[in-house]
């Protein structure tokens, strides 16, 4: 009998760890007013970016970020504007992988955070569009 | 003997609760990571227009 209750304990143990870890890995929180606004002003950027990434100008980098590519793609009296589109874009997306990993209660996932997300901006790139490989080169998707 | 067997089952059971608590705190959930990331890539580039209608375009059907 007692046999019999041990066992019950312990498949209830089982059960109850295996809920914990499928809620761990179920979804990312995501859904927060920091992240929310950060996506927002991202998402506003992104107008003037497109065209940007188009020319080949601005690429996608290793680490999840842009940055310029060919200057010379860019006419001189725009330059300024361009870096500090960049800038804000590297700023905003910095913020964001951090974010998330505080709204996750997980402060050390955040360079895990932005891998994660260097490899989806380049998979969803357009095709012309650049972006780093693992090596730091440039190539065109 | 019983009551030995008792705390070893006991036992057992602790450190797989335990194991599986250190097992959450140190796995990346990479497989949910690159969800939120699509969300959120989707979002700010506009990939899936049906999710969100852009607000510059389509101007008409408003009555």
């Amino acid at each position: 009998m007692l046999h019999l209750t041990w066992l019950r304990v312990a498949v209830f143990t089982i059960l109850l760890g295996a809920t914990a870890l499928a809620a761990a890995q179920a979804n990312l929180e995501i859904n927060t007013p920091a992240v929310a606004a950060i996506q927002k002003s991202m998402q506003d950027r992104h107008a003037q970016l497109l065209p940007l990434y188009s020319s080949g100008a601005v690429g996608l980098t290793r680490d999840g970020g842009v940055a310029l590519r060919d200057a010379n793609a860019v006419p001189l009296a725009q330059r300024a504007q361009v870096n500090a589109l960049i800038a804000a874009e590297s700023q905003d997306r910095a913020a964001l992988y951090r974010e998330i990993a505080r709204a996750n209660a997980r402060p050390e996932w955040e360079s895990d955070i932005r891998a994660t997300f260097a490899q989806r901006w380049i998979d969803k790139a357009q095709p012309g569009w650049y972006y780093q490989n693992a090596g730091g080169a440039w190539v065109r998707k | 003997m019983r009551r030995r067997s008792t705390w070893i089952s006991a036992a057992a059971a602790a450190a797989f609760a335990l194991v599986g608590c250190v097992t959450i705190n140190i796995y990346f959930p990479a497989a949910a990571a690159e969800r939120a990331a699509d969300r959120i890539i989707d979002e700010v580039w506009q990939l899936k227009p049906d999710a969100e209608k852009p607000r510059t375009e389509k101007p008409a059907a408003k009555q």
